[in-house]
């Protein structure tokens, strides 16, 4: 699929190389990832979808570097991810605020590790609650959000520290289908505002596709790349391109690819 | 009634609410005129009771006298010193047993050995090591409040939500600053329960420390209001420690629910 001779010109801003990723797990060893490669390119939004178990959120947490991979290199802007960096910013489905915090205090809380002054701390935490549109509860407690609003909350947090990159893993997979639309809808205004690379993994292909320049379905064991699909639709994207035949068509491929590989065997969760 | 009147003008179910309370508190005051009348009943009877005027003129006396104050200050003064020496040496041994597995390899033998010992028994030992002055009876207090308070300290550590700490190190945060701005705050509401157990704990380990061996203290009054078969004394003493203890859960369990107010299911 992504061969290094399907990239584009310019030098990608992320770049898995063959990584692998095998868990010890008994006498047979569990295959996460079975040598997975993938350029992405800077300000690219790229989607990975694909069943349970087919290792997408294990490549996600790689570049995170929330974990090693057992082979292979995923290099970020040429280098080698060795661990967690502020140039990579992480959204997590369960949301994962700190719950004795405050909407404000969250967002301040990457920039006060980074040690940025309180003035510019207010301030830049302003801009980015105002930007996810949490202004009336930015002294909010998370315990008295939505889950919408929480999610929101962790998207400001996370563009706060100013990354390049923001891996999202199942962002919206926790809320309900009304939520989600709205959320995807303000997610990719607030990325046309905010340009960054986006990794966003989900099992829902019409979020999928709504999102992406390019859709990554990925197949398990052993979990690999299963199909790449470019997504020509411009953006902006509303309510009218989730109705079109062409935004149809391309669901459709994308659904196929991910559910043509119902023949494998379930993977045990 | 003005409670039901204000319920009814709210919607929903929202009224059921203080009504409920009031319902309670009627109960529970119910319960607690029937209790003392019960007890008065009981000593009219022929029972070998103090009625309840006895007791209270017993404590009016006591008050008057000053040994009131000072056995309640002398139990005070050693329950608090234990305990606030004890929370401070579990949560420091809680949170090293949690952050640091060789430190958990090496504590938890002994804790959960001594865990199974009354700190009572550790008595005679402790007077013999250290004489009948103060230090055996805080040191004994010290021990008890300690072991209720450091497991569950050690267990709020290592209960801390992993997706917590990832989100923390995502956004750039060291392991100084991951425990210090995300371990300490969320294992505070396990801390604050093993400091109320541990409160319970050192509460009565107290009084049976003084009963056996102290010149002051309401364990001790009590003690020596049994061999002049002082019953209005031992009923002071009695309710003074239940009275206590209770005020200081009330006031712990206040302050534990200030500090934890941002958890989500409470």
């Amino acid at each position: 699929m992504s061969t290094p001779e399907s990239t584009r010109e310019i030098a990608p801003k992320i770049s898995v190389r063959d990584v692998q990723k095998v868990f010890p797990v008994g006498k047979e060893p569990f295959v996460a990832l079975g040598g997975v490669s993938l350029d992405i390119a800077d300000n690219e939004f790229v989607t990975v979808v694909g069943p349970s178990g087919c290792g997408k959120s294990t490549l996600l947490n790689i570049l995170a570097g929330l974990e090693q991979p057992t082979g292979g290199t995923a290099l970020v802007d040429g280098k080698p991810v060795t661990g967690p960096g502020p140039e990579r910013g992480v959204i997590f489905q369960q949301y994962a605020l700190f719950p004795w915090l405050t909407v404000r205090e969250n967002v301040e809380f990457g920039m006060r590790t980074a040690k940025v002054p309180k003035a510019e701390r207010r301030e830049r935490a302003e801009h980015f609650i105002r930007l996810v549109g949490l202004e009336q509860f930015a002294d909010a407690l998370p315990k008295t959000l939505s889950g919408g609003m929480k999610q929101r909350c962790a998207i400001a947090r996370a563009y706060a520290v100013n990354p390049s990159i923001l891996l999202m893993d199942e962002p919206f997979g926790a809320l309900d289908a009304l939520t989600r639309v709205r959320l995807q809808e303000q997610l990719l205004e607030t990325w046309s505002k905010e340009r960054r690379t986006v990794m966003f993994i989900t099992h829902d292909v019409d979020e999928a596709v709504f999102l992406a320049n390019r859709v990554v379905v990925m197949a398990a064991r052993p979990g690999r790349i299963a199909e790449v699909i470019d997504v020509d639709l411009p953006y902006p994207r509303d309510e009218d391109m989730r109705l079109s035949p062409e935004f149809g068509a391309l669901r459709n491929r994308v659904w196929h690819a991910v559910y043509h590989q119902r023949q494998i065997k379930e993977p045990a969760q | 009634m003005a409670v039901t009147s204000a319920g009814a003008t709210r919607d929903g179910n929202a009224p059921a609410r203080p009504r409920k309370n009031r319902t309670f508190l009627v109960l529970n005051i119910i319960s607690i005129v029937a209790g003392i009348a019960i007890w008065w009943g009981l000593s009219l009877a022929g029972l070998q009771f103090p009625t309840p005027v006895e007791v209270v003129s017993a404590a009016w006396k006591m008050t008057l006298d000053g040994t009131l104050a000072t056995d309640v200050g002398a139990s005070l003064g050693r329950v608090l010193a234990g305990f606030a020496l004890g929370s401070v040496a579990a949560v420091i041994v809680g949170f090293v047993m949690g952050w640091y597995t060789v430190a958990r390899g090496l504590f938890e033998p002994w804790i959960q050995f001594f865990r199974t010992i009354p700190p009572l028994a550790m008595l005679p030992l402790v007077l013999v090591l250290m004489g009948i002055g103060e230090s055996p009876k805080i040191f004994v207090i010290f021990l008890a409040a300690f072991l209720s308070c450091v497991i569950s300290t050690y267990q709020g550590v290592v209960n801390v939500d992993k997706t917590l700490i990832n989100a923390a190190r995502v956004l750039g945060a060291s392991d100084g600053t991951i425990f210090g701005r995300v371990v300490v705050p969320a294992s505070t509401p396990f801390i604050l329960v093993g400091m109320r157990v541990g409160l319970g704990s050192a509460w009565g380990t107290l009084v049976a420390a003084e009963l056996l061996a102290a010149q002051a203290g309401l364990g001790h009054r009590m003690q020596s209001a049994q061999l002049y078969y002082d019953l209005p004394t031992i009923f002071v003493g009695i309710i003074a420690i239940g009275v206590l203890g209770l005020i200081m859960d009330r006031l712990l369990m206040i302050a534990g629910n200030k500090l934890t107010a941002w958890q989500e299911n409470r």
